[in-house]
């Protein structure tokens, strides 16, 4: 008898606990929203969160780290999501900072207006090769052919006698939108491999003998396991971007729900400092958005910066 | 107030002073057990109703056609996307595991229980036990390290492929099918089994006579209960399958199932978008398939005679 009551008590403490822990929950997320607010004279101390692309992720997570040091009242929340995800919860306030890999305007079940737009970083990405395939450089319609699905042998354009096996981004994906876009003139590639995330898109290259995929240039720091192809004689490197000769590069987004304020506006100018820009941002294989020579509106337009 | 009830039993008799504690003790127990039961009634309804109501979006907010998301192939997470392909791939992994691990399984659970009875309760229940316990992550990355490669080097094609999902699942629902097999043929009433015996059956004739036919329903439940396993699971068969979005050819081509595709392309998409609601239907023909296992489960063991 005296054991089923301790059971019995046990049971009601568990669900007790279970309530109250959900309340919580919600209650806290509240609270974030209007501790910015207040938060505005006294500077970096709070609790902002910040959530979406996993491209950006460690670049955001490495700035926060050391933005919190600098502000140890200040807490970053920093999680992925992704690109969809991060722009979602943005928009129903739910993140203070959205990053995402392409613009809002493409997303159209996003209300553009309502958000502000942070550009903190670039990246440049190229097509990744396995290293034994014996090409360094593609034409732009080599390119296209190869991810179309019409030259299926790396001997077509002065390769090895390999087959060629395409690894893709899930439909969605901001690196698959933004190779699609500036390598592939907008074409959508023909059906291959799919891979969630752009280390294991990496992981297959390397071990699959003629794979070739996309990949920013941060993957191919520092390793031999895929080569990055120039496209019609221009290297892929980050100074190629700046100026405008490499054509595949996007913006990494923050967005906000309306002007920043707070934390939230603290964080993104140090995400624009010099600090952050000449360091961490090129320390995690990101280009500096004040190094571009050259800017992109949301349709994709090209033009010199002033 | 444990003293108090001491003394009060040392002095009455046992039956009448526990009367009124006891019916108050009997109340607390039902009200606890019937709160628990009503919780996850409750639990099970709410998320039929959500996925059914995220899930039928897609054909009353963006008017996609049911039959051509059914019957169609090509996935680009626009109004024409068909998810035939994923369904197909879905199936085929999963009846292709059962394929592979029924025999083994049933064959595993016959030679524990009947032929070596002592040496397979002491090491083969507890290795069956333990690969219960090791997380799909973890059969994933084995599959994605010695399967696939194998498959690649000594069978052909890439290696990601239909096979390679097959058997992961397979070794996945094999301890399932082995206990839940075991349990059936030990419930056999151990008077058929010494009656074959005294009418001179040899023991694999009583084995392949009596005891399979007795337990032929309980051993189609535990196939079933597999199956239904076999079909939501996501994350091994992602990391090995290749996430192809057509229709694979054959045994060695790369492949995709509902799970793979939900977890591939939901963190890209947006809440609320036709990408989005796509994926929730996916998640909804899940749901139907899962109450689909069940209702074949009932069937089955309602059919069982002993």
């Amino acid at each position: 008898m005296k054991s089923f009551k301790r059971l019995a008590l046990l049971f009601a403490l568990m669900l007790v606990v279970g309530v109250l822990a959900a309340c919580g929950g919600s209650s806290d997320e509240e609270d974030t929203g209007s501790e910015d607010e207040g938060t505005e004279e006294e500077g970096a101390s709070g609790e902002i969160v910040v959530g979406g692309s996993s491209a950006m992720q460690p670049l955001v997570a490495a700035a926060a780290e050391t933005f919190m040091e600098e502000n140890p009242d200040a807490q970053i929340d920093v999680q992925g999501g992704g690109s969809g995800t991060g722009l979602s919860e943005v928009a129903a306030g739910n993140f203070d900072i959205g990053n995402a890999d392409y613009f809002a305007e493409s997303k159209e079940d996003i209300d553009a207006e309502e958000l502000v737009d942070h550009k903190v970083a670039v990246v440049g990405m190229t097509a990744a090769a396995h290293p034994e395939v014996g090409v360094e450089d593609l034409s732009m319609e080599d390119l296209k052919a190869i991810f179309m699905g019409e030259i299926t042998n790396w001997s077509e354009v002065g390769g090895a006698d390999q087959e060629i096996t395409l690894v893709n981004r899930p439909d969605g994906s901001g690196t698959r939108a933004t190779f699609n876009e500036f390598a592939l003139d907008g074409e959508t590639p023909a059906e291959g491999i799919t891979e969630d995330s752009s280390n294991r898109v990496q992981q297959i290259i390397n071990e699959t003998p003629g794979a070739v995929g996309y990949l920013s240039f941060a993957y191919f720091e520092g390793n031999d396991d895929t080569i990055p192809l120039g496209i019609d004689g221009v290297e892929p490197t980050s100074e190629n971007v700046e100026t405008g000769e490499f054509p595949v590069w996007a913006y990494q987004h923050s967005y906000t729900n309306g002007e920043p304020e707070g934390l939230t506006k603290e964080f993104l100018d140090y995400m624009m400092s010099d600090e952050v820009q000449s360091s961490i941002v090129p320390d995690q294989g990101y280009i500096a958005s004040t190094n571009m020579e050259v800017e992109r509106d949301a349709e994709g337009n090209e033009s010199e910066v002033e | 107030m444990a003293n108090a009830q001491k003394s009060e039993t040392n002095n009455h008799r046992l039956l009448k002073s526990n009367n009124s504690s006891s019916k108050k003790n009997e109340g607390r127990g039902k009200f606890l057990v019937f709160t628990s039961a009503v919780i996850v009634i409750i639990a099970t309804i709410a998320i039929t109703v959500f996925l059914g109501y995220k899930g039928i979006r897609t054909f009353f907010v963006y008017d996609v056609s049911l039959w051509n998301f059914l019957t169609t192939t090509g996935w680009d997470g626009t109004e024409n996307s068909g998810a035939f392909a994923f369904i197909f791939g879905s199936f085929a992994v999963t009846f292709l595991a059962a394929l592979f691990a029924a025999p083994l399984g049933i064959g595993s659970a016959i030679f524990m229980t009947e032929i070596a009875k002592k040496w397979g309760q002491k090491f083969l229940q507890p290795v069956i036990e333990i690969l219960v316990g090791i997380p799909s992550v973890v059969y994933g990355l084995i599959g994605v390290t010695v399967i696939v490669p194998l498959i690649r080097n000594h069978v052909g094609g890439l290696g990601f492929s239909l096979l390679a999902g097959m058997i992961v699942v397979g070794v996945m629902i094999l301890p399932t099918i082995t206990s839940i097999s075991a349990d059936a043929i030990k419930a056999i009433p151990s008077d058929i089994k010494d009656a074959s015996y005294g009418l001179g059956a040899t023991r694999w004739q009583t084995i392949y006579k009596v005891i399979i036919p007795a337990a032929l329903p309980s051993l189609m439940t535990a196939i079933v209960l597999g199956m239904a396993r076999a079909f939501g699971e996501a994350l091994a068969v992602q990391m090995v399958i290749g996430n192809v979005k057509g229709l694979p050819e054959s045994l060695l081509d790369s492949a995709a199932t509902l799970t793979s595709i939900i977890t591939l392309d939901m963190p890209h998409t947006t809440y609320g978008s036709v990408h989005n609601s796509l994926l929730w239907s996916l998640g909804l023909i899940l749901l139907i398939m899962s109450y689909v296992f069940i209702i074949i489960i009932r069937f089955v063991s309602s059919r069982r005679k002993i």
